[in-house]
This record gives C-alpha cells, structure tokens and sequence, in this order.
C-alpha cells in the first residue's frame, strides 16, 4: 500500500478552458522540430545536414559533453532545416515527414546489464529525456544515481489527465519502470501518484507514494524533497511519465517512440480537449486553433515556451495553452489597481475574488498586472513554495551570485518550475524561473 | 468614453517626455502619472506566462485605507481635545474643522517635499518612482505632536527620505522604517520642542492667557507618567495615577477609544485595531508580527505587575498597550515587510521583542517616554540578526541531513 504525503503550500489556479477528457488521435505532423534549447546546459552538435533522408530514430544531433546521447527525429523523412539563433546556435532542427513513417530498428531489449541498457537507451535517443537534479539538466549517462523519480501526474493549470496519457499504455509504461529499475541506485524508482487515484496503482518494481494538495504537488522536485531531499554531491533522475511510458514502448518494439498526449486548453482555445501526436509536432498540424491574437503556450501556463501556431511542441510539452494576450492598459478605476477586480485572481486578499468559491474559474491574460519593482513584500513565496527552504534569501543569493550562500541555501534541491507560482503571486514581478536558472547554471560551471 | 479620452491625452503628450523630447527630463514625473492612471500593457515575456492580480500600488492603496480610521479620528480628537483644554462645549463638525485645519497641511508638506526628493532621485537614477513613499507620507503626519512647526516636518521628511532610504538604494533597501526615523530625527534634533506643550492645539497660548482648565498640561499620559511615577512613590505620583483611574483623565476606556492627547494619529487603540483588522484580513500587514507584538507587550507589562517596584510598574498591561502609539507602531510601523524581519518565524521573535522593549523602555528610561519608537527602530537593526539565526537554523538542518547520508 502506498503511503500518502500531503503537500500544504501552493494554489491551484482555476482558469477557464478546462480541456475535455476526451482524446482523438491528431492529424500526422506535416513539420516536426526537435529544440535543443529544451535541453537546458545543452550544447548540440549536429548529426545530419540539410536535405539528408531520415528514419524516425535516426539522431538529428547529439550532446558536444555526453556524446553517447542521441536526439532522435520523431518522424521519417527529409530533414528540411537547421535554425540558428545568434553566435550561429543552433534552435531547431526541422523535419519534413514523408508520411511513410519507418523507424530505424535497433532491436528489442533481450536484457544485459546496466550499461550495455543505458548504451542502447543513449542511441536510440530513449535517453535524451532522462534529466537530472541537481541543476535540472540532461542526465550524464556515466553517473548511477541514488534513485530515479517520476511524477505521476501534473498539477499545473489545465494540465493533461493521467487517466486519458496511460490509456492502453500501462504496459509500456511498467517495462518502462523496470528499465528505470536496472538503471536506478540503492534508491530504486519512485512514482509520485495523485492521491486517491488509483490509475497507476498497479505498477509493480517502484515505490508509489501519493501526493494530496494543490500545485505544485505534481512537480517532481516536491515529490523529491518531501521523500527523500537530494544532498550536496547526490545525484538523482527524474523522467517524464509520458516519456517513461516512450521508453518501454522503445524497449519493446526497438522503435524510438515520441508519442505525447497533449492538453489543449485554455479561454482562447477552439474546441479544448486531449489529444495524441508526437513530440516537436507543428501546433498547426496537430489542429490547435485558437482566436486571433491568443498566445499560444507550448507548456503550461507557468513554464511554457511561446511559440505560437506557427511553432512546435516542446520536447517535455504535455499541454498547449491559448490565452489573450494583455496589451491593453488598464484604467485604474475600471480594471487597474483602485478597481473592485471581481474578475482578477490574487493569492493575497488584495481583491475580494478570495471570497467566492475556490471552484470558480478565471480567465487570465497575459497583463504582467504591475511594474517591476525591487522585492518589498515578504512571506508571499512562503505561502506557494513547499521545500524547506527560504526562497526569498535564495534568490537574492543567485542575485549576488554568492555560490557558498546558494549551495547552504538548498539549491541542488530545486529547478526553475518549483519556483513558477513564486513568480506568479510576485507583487514585485521579479523574473523569478530565470534568475534561479541563471544560479543554477553558474553553479555548475563553478563545479565543472 | 472618459478612459478613452485620458488615455488618448496621455498618450499624444507623452513624446515630448521621451528621450529627446523637449520635456525628457521630466519623463519620472510622467512615467508616474501615466502608470498611476493605467495599469501598463505589459505583458509576460520570459517564464510565467500569467500573473497575480497584485502590484505595489494596490498593496500601499491597502495600507492607506487601514490608515483612514487613525487619520479620520485622529482630526476630530485633535478638536476635541482643543474645546475640552478650554472648556469650551463643541460638536463633531466644530472637532473635525479645527482638526482638518492642523493636519491637512501636515500631509500636505510630508508628501510634498517627501515626493519631491523621491523624482529628484528617480531622475537621477533614471528609474520609476517606487510606491513605497505613499505610505510613509501619511504615516509621518499620523505620528506628529499637533503643534509641530511645519519646517520640523519638512526638514525631518527630508531627512528620513534622503538618509534612511535613498542612500540604501531607495524603496525595498531601506534598514530602518522611513516613517519612524524622521519622527527619530525630530525627537534627538529638537527634544526641546518635542517635548511638552504642543501635543493639544494651542495649549501654550491658552495656558498664558489663563483660558486652560485646571489639569490640562498639555502632557501625553507617557509623558505625566515619565515625569512622576517613574521614581520612588510621591504625592505627584499618586495624584498622576488618579489620572489613569476609572474617571480619569486617562482611564482605561478614554485610552481604548483615544480621547486622550497625543500624536495625530496615535491615540485610538480602537482605530488602530480597525487598521490591524483591514492589514490582516487582505493579508497585506503580517498577523505574525502584529499579534506577538502584542503578546510581547502584555507580558512585559504583566511582569511590571509582578515587580511592582514603581507606581509605574503596577499598571495592568492591558492599560499599558491601548497607552501612547504601541497599537499604532504595532499596526502600522512594525509591520512594515522592508524593515521588519523576512522570515515566518523570524517575524515571530521580532513582534514579540519589539512589544517588549516597547514597554520596557517606556517605564525604565523616562527620557523617552515613548518608548515604541526606540523599540521598533532597534528591532529594525536586528531583524537582519534574526533572520540570520533562523536561516542558519535551515542550513545547519540540511548540513545534518548530509551528514546523516554519509555516514
């Protein structure tokens, strides 16, 4: 029997344009990309040119530090072009699907030990979405960690169902924890279920653990700290349910597997429900039509990448959000800040919206709702942010770039997404995910 | 539409404000306004794509509106202790005009020259105008003697703006609370005159023209306290506790409710409490720091009771915190999120002293007979101290815990 932890601190947010859980297979991409600007601290180097003929699973680039890692394209077909940003990085690279969708064969797992797994994992570009903590990078296949952990559900707004992502999967998804189990420390595989739900209750091989409470209850790195926190020198990984569920399928079939069960929500969004495509899949493809002007969120809302109709399906991508974008000034007494803000969502009692029920529904914009300011309020993240840790003197630590101040501070326990609703209730607006990124990344150029 | 029609105004003067218009220089002063009127269209552009519905501004409008029973109260009982230094019988609107009269141009001189050096250092450092002052503004004239003469108020606003605040870096770096350190500055500056007869409107001129009621000095109740019982037990004393007796000048009800002399907005503890209820209910004041201050102040006051070793020492703590401007430093100054202590249970330590020493200063050192100001700066300058030790208390547990791992 599982044992059940309830996470007290956070909020759900209740936007408008809850998806349906009703799920349709979406068209087959006509475009695909894959961005290594998904892969934070990656530095890609290219495995094919422009115009090469690709099989799904033949690696489109691989990592310049761990070059074992292959990243796979998801589809067959042409490779149609190499984005570059400035200094000539490298942002996506696009593939033109034939349709015919062959995969490159590597062979079903017969068994073997840990690193002849992680070798064929690594090539098949089943390895590209292992991460690890600290830092929140791409995992370096040569380390064993302490243990492996997967969320096993999402709290963020408007977030994909698990019931609807393992539909008729469970069984890639549990040859997918027995592989994670081979791969895992003394630590073994951890699962982090939704409490009271019993979808993933029979996996067997991993220690189930359930999470009661608001978001952010589904972050991995919640469900970490309150089992069992990462030290100073530890290593853990985490992986993605949908990619764990990927990497069976993988395992399997030796076919590299990109499938993704994606949200569509949010106030903006034509028709919101679930559906199934593949990673890196245009958003236009795969029938996301949202009202003019709507930014179009790959990710949740409090993590996710603009892209737009004309953009991609993040990697790690499980929902597509439209939400109006908040161009327009608003008059102090009609919608600013001397209004009676019947429709504005606030973690503090600033507005009287904290007396209607907690069901009701908000539909956000956009609106940064205030300027940039130097931090003034105190206990705000406290309220949203479950880790033993002082959040505010973490920041202001990354701030002055104090590395000693970081690492007493707790920051190999944390990645940027544990601090996205500390961003959101910000009264001062500070760019909170970035700075603790930016910290994240210094310290790990410090320790080489 | 009148929205429109503003915003349309703003918007066709607003390029000669910017850089290389002919009103550049004055881009603060219209960024100010532009920003007070509408509420930018800024939208998200890096991480969280949505945002909570609070900024500063309507974090500091909140704390105004907990001060408005302080402020409101405080005008009337300024007339009304004027009419009952004379004897004279007076009416509400008779109290509030001759209130109004004394304190409009108290905000008026603290905002002014207040603000005024906030766009001269916003200029300067080519930054917006923070909200920060627009609570410091009303709370410097809420904690003035009546009588004060308006050049002290301006010199001690300028003060406390350039040296407590601007030099640190402006709004949110400040160690110490604005508000209290320009009525500091008043207090060591020009003890002579903060002193005595300006605490009851015109008193001085009505004493020497013999129009003052027997017992009317014009002291607050601190200061007829720090000015007798505070030694060995004397006539003077005892008449002085008469005061604070049932009926008395200074009973325990005329303190509740603030029909005593003191500072503009000090006096009511009631008005105070409205304010404590308005900060805690919108969650912009901290119930941490507001009720173990409190606390603090009620066990100090009751280990006096148990001393006793003084006049002074045997009044109930209750009594002790509805006195003088405890309730209002509690309410509005200790709560204050820039100067106070950061952490959860850092607030905690820091209301709790802070109430104590509120106390403790008051009756120990009759020198400053208002001892919650001396109290609340100096947990100012500890609260760093003590987040530092609750922090160290988080590193050390996860120290253990590696330890713990290791072996």
């Amino acid at each position: 029997m599982s044992n059940t932890l309830r996470i007290k601190k956070g909020v759900d947010i209740r936007l408008t344009g809850e998806p349906s859980l009703e799920c349709g297979d979406a068209p087959q991409p006509k475009v695909v990309a894959i961005q290594p600007t998904d892969f934070p601290g990656l530095t890609p180097k290219l495995a094919v040119k422009e115009g090469a003929q690709v099989q799904a699973g033949d690696a489109l680039f691989y990592d310049k530090t761990f070059t074992s890692v292959m990243f796979a394209s998801p589809v067959s077909g042409t490779v149609k072009e190499v984005v570059r940003g400035a200094k000539r990085r490298i942002l996506a690279v696009t593939v033109e699907s034939d349709g015919a969708g062959t995969a490159k064969d590597f062979g079903p797992w017969g068994g073997g030990d840990r690193d002849a797994l992680v070798a064929h994992m690594a090539a098949g570009g089943a390895f590209a979405t292992m991460r690890q903590r600290p830092f929140d990078v791409l995992a370096n296949p040569a380390d064993t960690p302490r243990a492996i952990y997967v969320s096993g559900f999402d709290s963020a707004p408007l977030a994909a169902d698990t019931g609807v992502v393992v539909e008729g999967r469970m069984d890639d998804l549990q040859f997918g924890i027995d592989a994670l189990g081979v791969l895992a420390g003394e630590g073994g595989v951890h699962v982090g279920t939704r409490s009271g739900d019993n979808t993933l209750g029979a996996l067997k091989g991993c220690t189930l653990t359930g999470f009661a409470g608001p978001h952010p209850a589904g972050n991995v790195g919640v469900q970490i700290h309150h089992t069992a926190p990462i030290n100073k020198g530890e290593v853990l990984w985490t992986m993605g349910l949908q990619d764990v569920i990927n990497l069976g399928s993988f395992l399997r079939t030796g076919q590299y597997n990109a499938a993704r069960v994606v949200a569509l929500g949010g106030s903006e969004m034509h028709d919101p429900r679930h559906v199934r495509t593949m990673a890196g899949a245009k958003l236009s493809d795969l029938g996301v039509s949202a009202n003019e002007g709507a930014r179009v969120i790959s990710g949740s809302v409090l993590t996710g990448t603009n892209a737009g109709t004309e953009g991609y399906l993040g990697t790690f991508a499980t929902q597509v959000v439209a939400l109006p974008e908040g161009h327009d000034p608003k008059f102090l007494l009609t919608e600013g800040w001397l209004s009676p803000g019947l429709n504005k969502f606030s973690m503090s009692r600033a507005y009287p919206t904290w007396l209607m029920p907690k069901k009701k529904q908000y539909t956000l914009d956009t609106n940064q709702n205030g300027e940039d300011r130097a931090f003034v309020v105190s206990g705000q993240y406290e309220a949203v942010f479950p880790f033993d840790i002082f959040p505010v003197h973490l920041i202001k630590s990354i701030m002055v770039n104090d590395i000693d101040a970081m690492e007493k501070l707790g920051i190999y326990e944390v990645a940027p997404e544990d601090f996205a609703l500390c961003e959101f209730v910000c009264t001062s607006k500070i760019p909170v995910q970035s700075i603790v990124r930016d910290g994240l990344d210094a310290l790990k150029v410090e320790l080489g | 539409m009148k929205m429109k029609a503003i915003h349309n105004l703003l918007q066709s003067v607003k390029p000669h404000f910017e850089e290389g218009g002919s009103l550049s220089r004055f881009w603060v002063v219209f960024d100010s306004l532009e920003t007070f009127a509408f509420t930018p269209g800024h939208v998200t552009h890096s991480g969280a794509h949505i945002r909570d519905g609070i900024d500063l501004k309507r974090t500091m409008f909140l704390v105004i509106v907990a001060m408005i029973p302080c402020l409101l109260f405080g005008m009337w009982n300024i007339g009304h202790q004027y009419h009952l230094s004379l004897g004279a019988s007076s009416d509400l609107i008779a109290n509030v005009m001759v209130g109004a009269w004394k304190v409009i141009p108290l905000v008026v001189v603290s905002y002014g020259v207040g603000l005024g050096i906030e766009f001269l250092f916003a200029g300067m450092r080519g930054h917006s105008i923070n909200e920060g002052y627009l609570v410091s503004g009303m709370l410097i004239p809420l904690i003035m003697p009546v009588d004060v003469p308006l050049w002290m108020v301006a010199l001690a606003v300028a003060f406390a703006v350039v040296v407590a605040k601007e030099v640190f870096g402006g709004t949110g770096m400040n160690i110490l609370n604005v508000a209290l350190t320009a009525r500091a500055f008043l207090f060591f500056a020009y003890p002579k005159q903060l002193s005595g007869e300006i605490w009851i409107h015109d008193v001085a001129t009505s004493k020497s023209g013999g129009m003052l009621v027997d017992g009317y000095t014009g002291a607050t109740a601190l200061g007829h306290l720090a000015g007798t019982v505070g030694t060995a037990a004397s006539e003077a004393s005892a008449a002085t506790m008469s005061m604070f007796a049932e009926g008395g000048m200074f009973s325990l009800s005329n303190c509740f409710l603030g029909l005593i002399p003191g500072s503009v907005g000090e006096t009511s503890a009631l008005a105070c409490l409205i304010g404590a209820a308005i900060l805690i209910w919108t969650g912009i004041g901290s119930w941490r720091i507001i009720t173990s201050f409190l606390a603090g102040g009620l066990v100090m006051g009751f280990l006096f009771n148990l001393i006793g070793a003084n006049a002074y020492m045997t009044i109930s703590p209750i009594h002790q915190v509805v006195m003088g401007g405890f309730m209002f430093g509690m309410v509005f100054m200790a709560t204050d999120p820039v100067s106070a202590a950061q952490t959860n249970k850092g607030k905690l330590w820091y209301g709790f002293f802070g109430g104590l020493f509120s106390i403790m200063i008051r009756v120990f050192n009759p020198a400053y007979p208002e001892g919650v100001m001396m109290a609340i700066l100096f947990m100012n300058v500890m609260a760093p101290l003590i987040d530092h030790y609750v922090i160290e208390g988080n590193i050390k547990r996860r120290e253990k815990r590696l330890t713990l791992a290791a072996a």
